[in-house]
């Protein structure tokens, strides 16, 4: 159980520095906190793929991006009285701007992974990482909404009870989703499911060789991971208040994977860990020297030399398996 | 006499120019143990892979329990009851002896994708797990181990166990003796021994002694044909097996 105490102690951190910087009145740490829940999500989503399924995806910024795009046509449409493809209405409800992010998110996965999914190892990498170019140069060339200028979003939207414009709210809002995301795949894994996901990384031999079929179990945790990817790109959208190409961006994509990879392959609260020290290096060293992510390569190679079990691995010690 | 529980009929796979398997036919009924040999080279694998589902015949037909498995895969293989062994143990090593065996009980479970109950707590598919180990010979203190750190004859046992946890109409186990020694070798004979009322064994061997002991029947396959089926004293005395095997004139 001492994962456990190291992942409910980080997530605790995280809500002191959130608490915190508000009680402080530091409205920048405040949003800072809601950057990493943000991108602590993301990696969750990859995270589900890359650490429980063993599927390498390097396209993982398609989903977050569908998802930042989810929230800002949303909101655009809430603001001109239009409509997607001219039948869906913009809203101005954010549950149903998540619910939109994660069915874009969703759908495109689906076809992406039974496709991807036909491959393995750098085959796989390679043509996740194809399908992510393709929706990025689409965002790039398609006028409709803003092409490479991207779209802003003038305003948040709204959850009842919640002042979303209100940076602690936010902060907590996104804490929360993540939380709640954190505990769900904690569910799921350790279930049928999670056990026949468990098997089709380690051995899919094994697990066709008892009656089940590998694929659509990998195909499944694919699309929930791209839907969970989704999520926190609707999120990350709001919070930056602007969506463009450039979340859908390969960089984006290696940027979510540098996330669970620091902070532990496979282990639930690694992205959390992984987020925290991706956004403190790219806070403090960055506010250093423009060249910040060059030492966030040397951190990088040290963690994969060193403690391949990333953070994580490094404070609880390796895997225990059931 | 009862159908069948395996039948292969006219099968044939060529590589080429290769006729791996040329024309085979084999029968399997209950209560026996149908033993399959042949010198390296015979296409012995091929027609594993053939009843298994990793590779499709180019004609003839596989049934099990007068199933036509024709364009099944492996899966559904499984769960239409074929229950297989592999001559090097595929196992998830890091994962404990119980949890390699659960995931075939999981497969033949009303539920198979539950989402909400944990595996580890779920008596319904630990208790026929822990009793197909403890029928293959491995205590409780094994269990939980991960397998990665069981002997290589623990291992073996492990696989049969996931196998017998499916409850199988056929056991298609290709080499189970390999790699285990003597004494090793005499306790898994027992078991399969014991086996035999349960479950009709196809068994592909190398280790003559207990094919000799185990098998009700042999079937000799000597360059992708059947050269030879009978009660091992019948195969033991016939010619055409001995000119294949020990390569004499007889």
């Amino acid at each position: 159980m001492r994962e456990g105490v190291v992942s409910a102690a980080l997530l605790g951190a995280l809500l002191a520095f959130g608490l915190g910087a508000w009680a402080l009145g530091e409205v920048f740490f405040v949003n800072l906190a809601a950057r990493v829940a943000c991108v602590a999500l993301a990696g969750a989503g990859l995270n589900l793929a890359l650490g429980f399924g063993g599927m390498v995806s390097f396209g993982h910024a398609a989903f977050f991006g569908l998802g930042g795009y989810a929230a800002g046509i949303a909101a655009t449409h809430a603001f001109d009285g239009g409509a997607f493809a001219g039948v869906l209405p913009g809203t101005t409800s954010m549950p149903v701007v998540w619910l939109a992010a994660m069915l874009a998110a969703g759908l495109a996965a689906l076809p992406i992974g039974l496709i991807s999914l036909r491959t393995q190892g750098v085959y796989f990498i390679m043509i996740t990482l194809a399908f992510a170019q393709m929706i990025f140069y689409f965002a790039i060339s398609f006028p409709a909404y803003g092409g490479e200028d991207g779209l802003p979003i003038y305003l948040r939207s709204e959850l009842p009870l919640v002042d979303a414009s209100d940076p602690l709210d936010f902060f907590l809002v996104s804490f929360a989703l993540l939380v709640a995301v954190l505990l769900g795949c904690r569910t799921v894994l350790a279930a049928r499911f999670g056990a026949a996901l468990a098997l089709a990384r380690l051995n899919p031999v094994r697990l066709a060789t008892a009656g089940i079929a590998p694929l659509p179990v990998l195909l499944a945790a694919f699309v929930a991971s791209a839907m969970i990817a989704g999520l926190a790109g609707a999120l990350f959208a709001e919070l930056n208040g602007f969506v463009s190409p450039a979340m859908l961006s390969w960089h984006r994509s290696g940027e979510i994977m540098v996330i669970v990879i620091l902070g532990g392959v496979g282990r639930l609260a690694g992205p959390v860990a992984g987020a925290m020290l991706f956004v403190a290096l790219e806070t403090v060293i960055g506010g250093w020297t423009q060249y910040w992510q060059g030492w966030l390569g040397l951190i990088l190679l040290g963690v994969v030399l060193f403690a391949r079990g990333g953070l994580i691995g490094a404070l609880a010690g390796p895997v225990r398996h059931g | 006499m009862a159908e069948p529980v395996l039948a292969v009929s006219g099968l044939r796979k060529s590589f080429g120019a290769l006729a791996a398997t040329d024309g085979v036919d084999l029968a399997l009924r209950d209560g026996e143990i149908l033993a399959l040999i042949g010198p390296n080279g015979a296409g012995k694998s091929t027609l594993i892979a053939q009843i298994a589902g990793t590779l499709a015949p180019d004609a003839g037909r596989v049934t099990l329990a007068g199933r036509d498995l024709a364009g099944m895969s492996v899966a559904a293989r499984a769960r239409a009851g074929l229950g297989r062994t592999f001559q090097v143990s595929s196992l998830a090593m890091p994962l404990s002896a119980r949890a390699n065996v659960r995931i075939a009980v999981q497969a033949r479970a009303p539920r198979r994708f539950g989402v909400l109950r944990p595996v580890a707590r779920d008596a319904a598919l630990n208790a026929p797990a822990e009793a197909a180990l403890a029928r293959v010979g491995l205590g409780p203190a094994r269990w939980a181990l991960p397998v990665a750190s069981l002997s290589h004859g623990e291992r073996r046992r492990v696989e049969l166990a996931a196998a017998l946890a499916a409850r199988p109409r056929l056991l298609l186990l290709d080499e189970p003796m390999a790699g285990l020694g003597a004494d090793g070798t005499a306790a898994m004979a027992d078991l399969l021994e014991a086996l035999r009322a349960e479950v009709p064994i196809l068994l592909v061997e190398h280790d003559m002694s207990a094919v000799f002991r185990l098998a009700d029947r042999i079937a000799v396959l000597v360059a992708g044909r059947i050269i030879a089926t009978g009660a091992p004293d019948a195969i033991r005395a016939d010619a055409a097996v001995q000119q294949a095997y020990l390569g004499v004139d007889a």
